[in-house]
């Protein structure tokens, strides 16, 4: 006991006064992350265009937002694009790479299956509002969606995709399938490569099929990926922004608005900027929520025997 | 999830039935044909702006979007370039996207050094706080900052965008080189002060080198996360001559001018510069996706 504590206070010398690499970080991180998240929890509680003097109202503009159609109907699209942004993408990730795991790389080697990897992954290492105009363009009135059904005979069902209300919604979460699905399918195959081949194939001599095997084998052992992934997606989700400005603005209507671009609006264009804040203030309460689960989660898995 | 999928190594199994070898072929390239299908639908869109970004205005109206082109026409997409002073975009994305990889790459060694090889007190509590600031919503915190800027005078200037993306990027580069740099090796810190090094000098002649690999991963998303940001630089920059290339693009969709050709040139123009990236970075991003994807 003794002889531990020599070292330890031997080894300070080395191992205190470490605080100074830290500080012009956490300086910055006060100055440029921290104070201006404060002030806006505190603008939520005014009213303020922006120009003249904040007027104190209180929890008005919260009790505001509860009664906002358009607030409410915010939150319910990015509800549907959870679907667009998490279900789907998840599911399909975890088929793609299934496949690539399974069946590609040990018939047609690894080479194959990092191409169709790299393929998939392609849409997501560009900037949102790009992808953005690239499906604006197809989904134009007199876009090549349309030139396509009326190519193979479906002119009927041609459209004017993002002017419609009924559509809108639906356009903008098929494009986000295809932005996604490249996220999840990589984290999957990379995770694939770690799982045990040798309970997939007692499983196979049980008599599994493989859809069973993956389902009950497979999968539970890469669940911790799953996990991270349909979190990380999903506040992703909530922070859906450069997609609907390009596309849509939100309308026809309020049938594409998202709480990211109506913060913005309330923001820059209205001149609301308390009530902005106050829908701001309520974003970054669900993020922190979620990523409050997440980082539990992550301690359990690894920082708990890292620090 | 079948026997095939078992390495080389496995031990010899008896011969499968031929019925069963069939059978796996067709699978196996079955699931290759279908894999190669969905690869096409991912890459249409691509290719369908490309197509059309390379047509004349003339053969567009006469041929539809669907058509081939009948030869490159390129003067779309250099009228383009010249209208929205394309050059200067690259440039303004560029020098942010380098600015910000290269500063907050070393902010983030020094945090990481702090927090990783320092083992402060509280240490687990500050990557919490990072982690969760570098998940904030930048609503949360744009509008203190566009007035905060504003009232420095440094609204309108690549520095705001600089400076911001520096500290929101390197929050998550602290929790990548802390946890990189926890299991460093005791010994190697005796050594080296037993060696009379201090503290600087072991972050850079010992630290810094041995964690270039983490620190090229990184550099490499804080530069992609940067070129792609859309949401603060459109608040911060909205003189054209200052914008970004993703912001320049956007903020001209329905313009007049922007007829369906002009418009496929400008989807071109910005999907370009983010592949060439994606194939210069390609391995490092792949060895970095898992890590990178807490932001």
């Amino acid at each position: 006991m003794e002889s531990r504590k020599a070292i330890k206070r031997k080894g300070s010398s080395l191992d205190s006064g470490y605080w100074v690499f830290l500080l012009p970080g956490l300086v910055m991180f006060l100055l440029v992350i921290i104070l201006p998240f404060v002030v806006t929890i505190g603008i939520s509680f005014t009213k303020w265009n922006g120009v003249t003097t904040p007027k104190f109202i209180g929890l008005d503009n919260y009790a505001t937002a509860m009664g906002d159609t358009a607030f409410w109907t915010s939150f319910q699209n990015n509800l549907s694009l959870i679907l667009a942004m998490v279900v789907i993408p998840t599911i399909l990730g975890l088929l793609l790479a299934g496949l690539l795991f399974s069946y590609i790389a040990p018939r047609f080697g690894v080479r194959a299956a990092n191409f169709f990897r790299a393929g998939f992954y392609l849409p997501q290492v560009m900037p949102v509002a790009i992808a953005g105009v690239v499906w604006g363009w197809i989904l134009a009135p007199d876009g090549a969606l349309n030139a396509l059904l009326q190519a193979i005979g479906l002119g009927m069902l041609s459209h004017d995709w993002l002017g419609d209300g009924g559509t809108a919604l639906f356009s903008i979460m098929g494009m986000m399938i295809w932005f996604q699905v490249g996220f999840p399918l990589v984290i999957f195959f990379t995770a694939l490569q770690r799982t045990d081949p040798a309970l997939a194939e007692a499983a196979s001599l049980d008599g599994a099929s493989p859809w069973q095997s993956f389902i009950h084998i497979t999968l539970p052992q890469i669940r911790p990926e799953v996990f991270v992934v349909v979190l990380v997606t999903t506040i992703a989700t909530l922070k859906v922004f450069g997609q609907v400005y390009v596309l849509t603005r939100g309308g026809p209507g309020v049938s594409t608005l998202v709480p990211s671009y109506y913060v913005y609006v309330n923001f820059f264009t209205d001149a609301k900027v308390g009530y902005g804040s106050a829908i701001a203030t309520i974003m970054a309460a669900i993020i922190i929520i979620l990523a409050a689960v997440f980082i539990s989660f992550q301690s359990r898995q690894d920082l708990a025997e890292d620090f | 999830m079948t026997a095939s999928t078992t390495i080389a190594k496995a031990p010899a199994r008896p011969r499968r039935p031929k019925g069963q070898r069939v059978g796996r072929a067709v699978r196996d390239y079955g699931s290759l044909a279908g894999l190669l299908f969905l690869l096409l639908v991912m890459f249409l869109p691509f290719l369908i702006i490309t197509i059309n970004a390379i047509k004349s205005p003339a053969e567009y109206s006469t041929n539809g979007p669907l058509a081939l082109p009948s030869g490159v026409y390129l003067t779309g997409i250099i009228n383009f370039w010249n209208r929205i002073d394309f050059t200067t975009c690259l440039i303004n994305s560029m020098v942010i996207s380098l600015s910000v990889a290269i500063l907050s790459t070393i902010l983030s060694l020094l945090n990481g050094f702090a927090l990783g090889i320092g083992r402060m007190r509280g240490t687990v509590w500050l990557l919490v706080f990072f982690m969760i600031a570098n998940m904030l919503p930048n609503e949360a915190i744009a509008y203190p900052l566009y007035y905060f800027a504003k009232f420095l005078h440094i609204y309108d200037t690549q520095l705001a965008v600089i400076i911001i993306f520096t500290v929101i990027q390197s929050a998550f580069g602290t929790y990548l080189l802390a946890s990189v740099l926890r299991p460093f090796p005791r010994e190697v810190l005796d050594a080296a002060r037993v060696d009379g090094c201090n503290k600087l000098q072991l972050l850079i002649r010992i630290v810094a080198p041995v964690s270039k690999p983490s620190l090229l991963v990184f550099f490499a998303f804080s530069f992609i996360w940067t070129w792609n940001e859309f949401f603060l630089p459109l608040i911060m920059l909205p003189d054209n001559s200052k914008q970004t290339v993703p912001i320049a693009i956007s903020v001209l969709q329905g313009q007049n001018f922007m007829d369906a050709t002009t418009t496929a040139s400008s989807a071109l123009l910005g999907v370009l510069p983010c592949i060439l990236f994606f194939l210069l970075f390609q391995r490092t991003l792949t060895k970095g996706i898992m890590a990178g994807s807490l932001k």
